[in-house]
């Protein structure tokens, strides 16, 4: 028996390996959301057409609040026709979408704004307040807030069609 | 065309390679000299082969080919000629390319060198460093190929990044990776003992410039990443506990303790297990290396990139890991101890504990950084360990290291009687306690400083005391001064080049205390002509001045710096705008001294450029980490010198 | 002089707010070392592995600053610190918690140097028990003759 305790030497590596291998599934930089189920934290902004925009005043309706910034190529550029699209498609069924812009300059972000031609309203996060309130990493990232005002969902990267459908139609189907 | 070249070169050595390990192992096996001459053919063939690839990458480097994928990625039009040439390893396949480059050679060297040194060893110890070789090529033949081609041809590359402009990417890389593949020598050797279960000293004896070498090139690359980090990435530290860095260190701390341990095996025939298990680790520990580097498993700064390599490196891994301690677990009974100890006040012991704790330094570090996996695997959480738990952990480790470089050089074999602790160690202890004294009353207050510079001044004195002694006893003989002192050191120039190293080591520990214990910063927002003040230098805002250079836009602070009304000089921290970056790259501006650093980073500005803000940082004793890296290095090069014939 | 004026505005990608931190006087004196401590303990989210206090980015720089906000509030560090936990997780802190089950990760190696210096005090009592001259044993087993033949073999 005490023959046999040698082969413990390699053994015992193996559990490190099946860790390392692991690693494999995770990605370090996806890091899940505390926010998710919570309030979502209230914000006052002045929109890039000069009206101010407040979190609190779409209660009732499903937020999608996104943050980006003119820089982040080519995710924001990738999403930014997708939250166009939704919020014309949506607008009227109760659906609200208001871009916050971070870490950028003033002309650049509404330069963006012009080339996609975005009729949302957008923001610029000046101090970053807000997005660190939201716990935003970097950017593209989407939250889909529902109509009692708790953030549901965090999408971090580009947001496709699909997944801003099917989940503002769950939030809105929602009681 | 040539990419196409290169590339088939890299298969040619593959298939090379492969054939040199299977005819290697099997003349070496069945006793076929010419077997084994066909495999030392095998080693020149894949040495010009990779050489030749190589070259080839460089070329492309150098010519703009835009349509080799890798060159349009790293480099572009206004990349600067030097760093088209050492931005060939600035990345993933490139990096593979070096390496296995400076693989090839070292067979090759092994081939020159050896064959006629260790003909058991030699045959098997070739095999496994074709295997190591063939991994590589494999890599880079299938998974990540340096010359695969991008269609359609881009007009412009993307550009290096541009952290990696320094002439610290000249020399990092290529001095941590000849510590790197250094390191599979001694393993190479190590396996070819256990195979042809050979297990005496033989192969120590053959490997042992090669582990010196490993070690100092791995040492050298540790510290020039550590100033590479210091002046260009504009945080004012040499040393983040990043997952990379430590993946770099781990295999450092065993190797040292690697060198350690086999001192004992030569004068005392023990611990031979010990010391096979240590080389195992330590190049099993350079591959988990590059396997982090290379697989994006854990977040890093120098995460070059994600995808299948990742998958081919943990599967080598395994294969090294596994394979050799079936080997060691096989050969068991070969390796058990001979010898015996008289003493537990003994040279040995200290060397054990040595060994000790420059593993457990090693487990800490590895522990740390895979913390994150295994947190998220068990509970599904995501946590960090940074450089708070790091210091922690680690630092009474060390500060015990610095204790034993004191008491191990000096103390007995054996058995250390009372009257030689007495004679060797009464004058330094009462130095250092006395020392730590007078620190105090200087206002030092930060105990780990005060433990610190004692222990320093300990060692040093040891160091001090045995050097003395030595030279007057051939003083005594009628020697001069100087003579006996050369004398000395070259007569016993693997003691005195440990004792230099040692000094290096200290002059390290003292950078560090001081850095760590002393250094000031302080962040200000100033208008033109505004001034802020830190540790008695006053520095002015003087204004911001743009200018545009061949591939970035440059944004440059003027700072006039005076002390007390002296002159004022001037320092420009930049910021760099490149075009392929999302954000702008900050570039520090510093002023060395030999107590003191100034160091100076630019932050925000006004569009207007009346107003930037600054991070303004004294930093105490660091460039006495450098002056120890320095002496570290004249250390390794007398350990190195070859043995003399002794003198009648 | 006009020019470089233009080509400072072009080359503008990341500039701070036209009226930078100063601007914002606090309502009661903040202490800089304290926005120095806190910031030293949180990760900056957009590097790699350097903290609030050291890193160069935009981000980090908004962040020192809702430090600096909150401490003139009146909160207290600990507080600052939740706040930053509550938004980012425990993945923020640069040094694991030691309650919980990061509590392993301070414990374990010390738990392994403890360890190790059992198994090295263990080998030295061992060795220094051994007598100089191992005597012939009485009786030999199939398994040490075993190790004697392979011993006797081996060493060169």
């Amino acid at each position: 028996m005490r023959r046999l305790l040698r082969w413990l030497i390699p053994l015992s590596t193996l559990p490190v390996l099946v860790l390392l291998a692991y690693g494999f599934r995770s990605n370090p930089r996806d890091i899940p959301s505390p926010l998710i189920g919570r309030d979502a934290p209230s914000f006052t902004l002045t929109a890039f057409t000069g009206e101010p925009i407040s979190l609190t005043a779409h209660r009732g309706r499903v937020v999608v609040v996104n943050f980006w910034a003119s820089w982040c190529y080519p995710a924001c550029y990738e999403e930014a026709p997708v939250l166009e699209q939704g919020w014309q498609q949506w607008r009227e069924r109760g659906v609200m979408v208001i871009g916050l812009d971070i870490q950028d300059t003033d002309d650049k972000a509404r330069k963006f704004i012009a080339d996609f031609g975005l009729t949302f309203p957008n923001a610029r996060d000046v101090t970053g307040k807000v997005s660190i309130d939201y716990g935003v990493f970097g950017v593209p990232e989407t939250f889909f807030i529902d109509r009692v005002g708790r953030i549901r969902l965090r999408h971090v990267g580009a947001v496709t069609t699909d997944v801003f459908r099917t989940t503002v139609e769950r939030l809105l189907t929602e009681s | 065309m040539i990419p196409e070249i290169g590339q088939g070169a890299l298969l040619v050595a593959l298939g090379l390679a492969l054939w040199g390990g299977a005819a290697a192992s099997v003349g070496g096996r069945a006793g076929r000299p010419a077997l084994i001459e066909s495999a030392q053919h095998a080693a020149l063939g894949v040495f010009t082969l990779v050489t030749l690839a190589f070259a080839l990458l460089v070329y492309a480097f150098l010519a703009f080919d835009f349509s080799v994928r890798y060159v349009a990625l790293n480099t572009n039009l206004g990349t600067p000629f030097y760093y088209r040439i050492t931005g060939v390893w600035g990345a993933l396949e490139g990096s593979l390319v070096l390496w296995a480059w400076m693989l090839a050679l070292y067979t090759l060297i092994v081939v020159l060198r050896q064959r006629e040194r260790a003909r058991e060893l030699y045959p098997w110890a070739l095999a496994v460093m074709f295997v190591v070789l063939a991994f590589f090529l494999l890599v880079m033949t299938v998974a990540a190929p340096p010359f695969a081609r991008l269609s359609p041809v881009p007009a412009n590359g993307r550009g290096l990044n541009p952290l990696l402009e320094d002439t610290g990417m000249i020399t990092h890389p290529i001095a941590l990776y000849l510590g790197f593949t250094g390191f599979t020598v001694p393993f190479a050797f190590a396996i070819a003992a256990l195979v042809t279960s050979r297990v005496g000293d033989t192969w120590i004896t053959l490997t042992r410039r090669w582990t010196i070498t490993a070690w100092y090139f791995l040492s050298l690359g540790l510290l020039i990443g550590g100033w590479w980090s210091y002046h260009v990435l504009g945080w004012g530290g040499y040393w983040a506990w990043d997952p990379v860095e430590n993946a770099a260190f781990m295999p450092w701390l065993t190797g040292t303790a690697f060198l350690h341990s086999v001192m004992i095996q030569e004068r005392r025939r023990m611990l031979k297990l010990w010391n096979i298990a240590l080389v195992i680790l330590t190049f099993s520990l350079t591959m988990f290396g590059t396997f982090l580097t290379r697989s994006g498993v854990i977040a890093s700064v120098h995460a070059f990139t994600q995808g299948t390599v990742g998958v081919f490196f943990l599967a080598f891994l395994a294969l090294v890991v596994l394979a050799s301690l079936v080997l060691l677990a096989w050969r068991w009974y070969a390796l058990q101890a001979q010898g015996q100890l008289d003493s537990v006040v003994s040279r040995e012991s200290a060397f054990l504990l040595n060994n000790l704790l420059l593993v457990a330094a090693a487990f800490t570090v590895f522990f740390g950084t895979v913390f994150p996996l295994l947190a998220e695997a068990l509970r599904g959480v995501k946590v960090s360990v940074g450089a708070p738990f790091f210091n922690q952990v680690n630092v009474p480790l060390f500060l015990g290291l610095v204790f034993l470089m004191g008491v191990g050089p000096l103390i007995a074999w054996r058995r250390a009687s009372p009257e030689n602790l007495r004679r060797n160690f009464l004058v330094p202890v009462a130095l250092g306690i006395a020392g730590a004294a007078v620190f105090f009353l200087l206002g030092i207050r930060s105990a780990l400083a005060v433990l610190a510079l004692a222990l320093t001044l300990f060692v040093a004195a040891t160091i001090a005391l045995d050097v003395g002694r030595a030279t007057r006893a051939r003083l005594r003989g009628g020697e001069r001064l100087l003579s006996a002192v050369g004398g000395l050191l070259i007569r016993h120039n693997r003691r005195y080049g440990g004792f230099v190293v040692h000094l290096g080591i200290l002059l390290i520990v003292v950078g560090v205390t001081g850095s760590q214990a002393w250094s000031v910063q302080r962040e200000s927002t100033l208008t033109v002509g505004e001034t802020t003040e830190l540790a008695g230098y006053q520095f002015r805002f003087d204004g911001l001045q743009a200018s545009e250079e061949s591939n970035h836009f440059k944004v440059v602070g003027r700072f006039s710096v005076s002390r007390n009304g002296s002159r004022p000089a001037l320092m420009q921290p930049t910021k760099k705008f490149y075009p392929q970056e999302t954000s702008p790259i900050a570039g520090v501006d510093y002023t060395l001294g030999l107590w003191e650093d100034l160091y100076l980073v630019l932050g925000d500005f006004t569009r207007d450029g009346r107003q930037a803000t600054v991070k303004v940082q004294v930093n105490r004793l660091v460039t006495l980490i450098w002056i120890g890296g320095f002496v570290l290095t004249l250390g390794t090069a007398l350990a190195l010198v070859p043995e003399r014939r002794r003198a009648a | 002089m006009r020019l470089a004026w233009l080509v400072l505005l072009l080359a503008s990608y990341m500039l701070g707010p036209a009226t930078p931190g100063l601007a914002q006087h606090p309502a009661r004196h903040v202490d800089e070392e304290q926005v120095h401590t806190i910031a030293t303990q949180l990760r900056c989210v957009v590097c790699q592995n350097l903290s609030v206090a050291d890193s160069p980015s935009e981000m980090a720089n908004q962040m020192r600053a809702v430090i600096r906000e909150r401490l003139a509030a009146g909160q207290t560090p600990g507080e600052v610190v939740e706040y930053f936990v509550d938004k980012y997780g425990e993945w923020i802190l640069l040094e694991p918690r030691r309650r919980g089950f990061t509590a392993l990760v301070w414990l374990i190696p010390p738990l392994a140097v403890l360890i190790g210096l059992g198994v090295v005090t263990l080998l030295i009592v061992r060795w220094t028990r051994r007598p100089p001259a191992a005597p012939t044993p009485a009786r030999l087993d199939p398994a040490m003759s075993e190790r004697i033949r392979r011993e006797m073999e081996a060493e060169p």
